[in-house]
């Protein structure tokens, strides 16, 4: 006689403990529709709770002047002022609303498209941008910001965050990682390593998947046969939940739940934002080669700044006075991060063997001798 | 003075590891088997016991992941310690280890450093299964921003390894493991990027590392019946590499051999081999000459030894060093 499972042998965990804790809602989790009308998330398996109006203001302040540093990054690289952007517009929503969520002993790991989060993180606009100017790799200082470099190597963060997480925990301090991924990020090795780690570690890491449809020009449909990525959390026993990504009140409502749970000791979380990036991968990208013109407008139907903009307005929380405002800080904050981006970067090819390592090895210096001398014979030419 | 001990190389490690942790309570050793088993090798033997399984603990099987862990905990302020268990088993890690580890305190302008020792049991002439014996000392040697250490003695082992993980810097750790069960002084050893003559001799210089440096010594003392007086360097750390050493050992002998068990092609020895012409040239006899693995897979177990450098091969390769010239014949500077 063979084995069954009913030996025990075989005995899944699932049946003792159950999954149901760990399952994301039948749909994304959503406050308001398209229009800005709030809305019951009557499928949703957790409580979440509509944020206060004050603090929707403050994230739609922070859309507002995101997408207008992202429009002006954007038109940086037009200006040869940056050698490459990749826009998050239409993303404002995951962009802002998780940061915001944030305290400063948190840690925040970013990829290539977070400009947008790390503006929000309250980070210098042009150290942010300086990857992408090209005159250094991280513009800003990742310890003073709790922020990590933003990592291009797809997914290879993750595990980062779990031990900074871990890192955290031990030290008996109730910060929370938040890890940036994307869509195509989860199809990597280092997604199901860094989510692993975390999970048998017990680490507080809220990890944010940014379904944007898209990873350059293959679909989601190409990466994955997951009913939802965020089923992918199920398998390592993390909780997990989807999300209206252009829904920022919904956003900030299951990043609420979320932190909660991690700073409760148990464990991480891992969110899946359904949005939409309405800009091609870069500037250097031609997404009609891939995607309709009808896709994108159904997209713009559902734009995370109007919709928040709409409900805030029928609260009376803002009115036009205000948008024209917060209108207004933008553009200026946009003519300044333009005035700034204008000057050249100051460099110094000398500096490129300051940070090898703390005490240079004799080929190092070898190295920068010869670089010093070229560099005085060219001025002595 | 206290007594010096004798050890094995596996267990001067386990030392070491254990020193560090009672020194700084914020080193951490983690890993695959390291912890209840006290790893496949034994080195981190008796580390959880003592320290608690929150210092000296097993991780989830992958590789990348250990790697990353370790980055974010750098990033709380710990001190990582991490095995991967089998050189070949480390690849998994490579992107971790070079855009991350190699890179952080490069591209953020020296904010971020990462203070871990990657600890990769090596090489061959164990009789291991395939994936087993890899030497992989060149990849990370050719990636910039990591130190790789490859002690040869027990007593390196200890020295290196406890300045590994004092290191600000992150330092690949490269144990060969024919030599995990050879015995050794504990005597005190010089740190990073000083090579060591291990054999003093006047007509030839061996330049070894790691694995190869027992084979070396061998060689020299079997050339020794033939006539030849054949000084053995050690170089200990590949980065930072002691060039001033070699350079030094090869202006008195004029001849030279690199004795190194990887794949010659494109590697560690072929470095050495180019550095000595430019810096001696007019020094050399003869053309610096190289012992390596073969340009092949590392083969079966039962066919190991015709592809290790051993001291056949290197007797040979001192004969072709062109004995019919002096190197005086050769230096510009003397005529």
């Amino acid at each position: 006689m063979g084995l069954s499972s009913d030996d025990g042998v075989m005995q899944s965990t699932a049946r003792q403990v159950g999954v149901e804790h760990l399952l994301p809602s039948p749909e994304p989790v959503r406050l308001l529709d398209e229009h800005g009308t709030q809305v019951l998330p009557s499928s949703a398996r957790r409580d979440y709770v509509m944020p206060t109006p004050e603090r929707l203001r403050a994230v739609w302040r922070a859309m507002v002047i995101g997408r207008r540093l992202d429009a002006q990054s954007t038109a940086l690289t037009k200006q040869g002022r940056l050698a490459v952007y990749p826009s998050a517009r239409g993303q404002e929503a995951c962009q802002v609303a998780p940061v915001l969520s944030l305290g400063p002993g948190d840690w925040l790991f970013p990829t290539y498209r977070e400009s947008m989060a790390l503006f929000t993180r309250g980070i210098d606009e042009v150290e942010v941008l300086s990857l992408l100017r090209g005159d250094r790799h991280c513009g800003y200082d990742p310890m003073r910001h709790r922020t990590a470099a933003q990592c291009t190597p797809l997914a290879t963060q993750l595990p980062h965050a779990a031990g900074a997480a871990y890192g955290m925990k031990r030290r008996g301090e109730d910060g929370v990682a938040l890890a940036f991924v994307g869509d195509g990020g989860t199809s990597e090795g280092d997604f199901h390593e860094g989510l692993n780690f975390a999970a048998v570690f017990g680490a507080p890491v809220v990890f944010f998947v940014q379904n944007n449809n898209y990873a350059i020009s293959v679909p989601l449909s190409k990466q994955t046969k997951a009913p939802s990525l965020a089923y992918k959390g199920i398998g390592y026993g993390i909780s997990s939940e989807q999300v209206d990504g252009n829904d920022a009140a919904a956003v900030l409502s299951v990043m609420d739940v979320a932190l909660a749970h991690c700073r409760s000791g148990n464990g991480p979380f891992l969110i899946e934002a359904h949005t939409y990036r309405m800009e091609a991968h870069t500037n250097a990208d031609d997404a009609t080669r891939y995607r309709t013109g009808e896709e994108v407008s159904t997209w713009i139907s559902r734009d995370p700044v109007t919709r928040l903009e709409a409900w805030l307005r029928e609260r009376g929380v803002i009115d036009d006075e205000t948008v024209a405002a917060v209108q207004a800080e933008a553009e200026e904050q946009a003519a300044s991060l333009r005035d700034r981006m204008h000057d050249d970067a100051t460099l110094r090819p000398m500096s490129l063997f300051d940070n090898v390592f703390a005490t240079p090895t004799p080929q190092v210096r070898a190295a920068e001798a010869m670089v010093r001398a070229e560099s005085e014979a060219g001025e002595q030419a | 003075m206290s007594e010096i001990e004798t050890v094995t190389f596996a267990a001067a490690i386990n030392r070491a590891l254990g020193d560090s942790m009672a020194a700084d309570d914020d080193v951490l050793v983690f890993g695959e088997d390291v912890g209840t088993l006290g790893g496949v090798f034994r080195v981190t033997d008796g580390l959880a016991q003592r320290f608690g399984e929150d210092r000296c603990f097993d991780t989830p099987l992958a590789e990348s992941g250990i790697v990353g862990f370790a980055i974010g905990l750098c990033l709380t302020g710990f001190r990582p310690v991490v095995e991967m268990q089998f050189d070949a088993f480390a690849y998994p890690a490579f992107e971790q280890i070079a855009s991350h580890v190699a890179k952080m305190r490069n591209r953020t302008s020296g904010a971020v450093h990462l203070p871990m020792v990657i600890r990769v049991p090596y090489a061959g002439g164990i009789g291991g299964v395939e994936h087993h014996c890899d030497s992989s000392e060149g990849y990370y040697a050719h990636t910039a921003g990591l130190k790789v250490v490859t002690p040869a003695t027990p007593a390196d082992a200890y020295s290196l390894l406890r300045e590994a993980i004092e290191d600000p810097d992150p330092v690949v750790f490269m144990e060969p493991k024919v030599s995990y069960w050879t015995k050794g002084e504990l005597t005190p050893a010089p740190g990073f990027g000083q090579a060591v003559v291990r054999r003093p001799g006047t007509e030839v210089t061996l330049v070894a590392y790691g694995p190869s440096v027992p084979v070396a010594l061998k060689a020299a003392e079997a050339a020794a019946e033939d006539g030849y007086d054949v000084e053995v360097i050690d170089l200990r750390t590949l980065v930072p590499l002691d060039d001033a050493t070699v350079m030094e050992s090869v202006a008195r002998t004029g001849r030279c051999v690199v004795v190194s068990e990887a794949s010659g092609f494109a590697g560690v020895a072929g470095e050495l081999a180019a550095r000595i012409s430019e810096q001696s040239f007019h020094s050399l006899a003869a053309p610096v000459l190289r012992v390596s693995g073969l340009p092949i897979p590392y083969p079966a177990p039962m066919l190991e030894h015709t592809y290790l450098p051993g001291v056949d091969r290197i007797l040979d390769a001192i004969d072709r060093l062109q004995w019919q010239d002096t190197p005086g014949d050769f230096s510009v500077a003397a005529r």
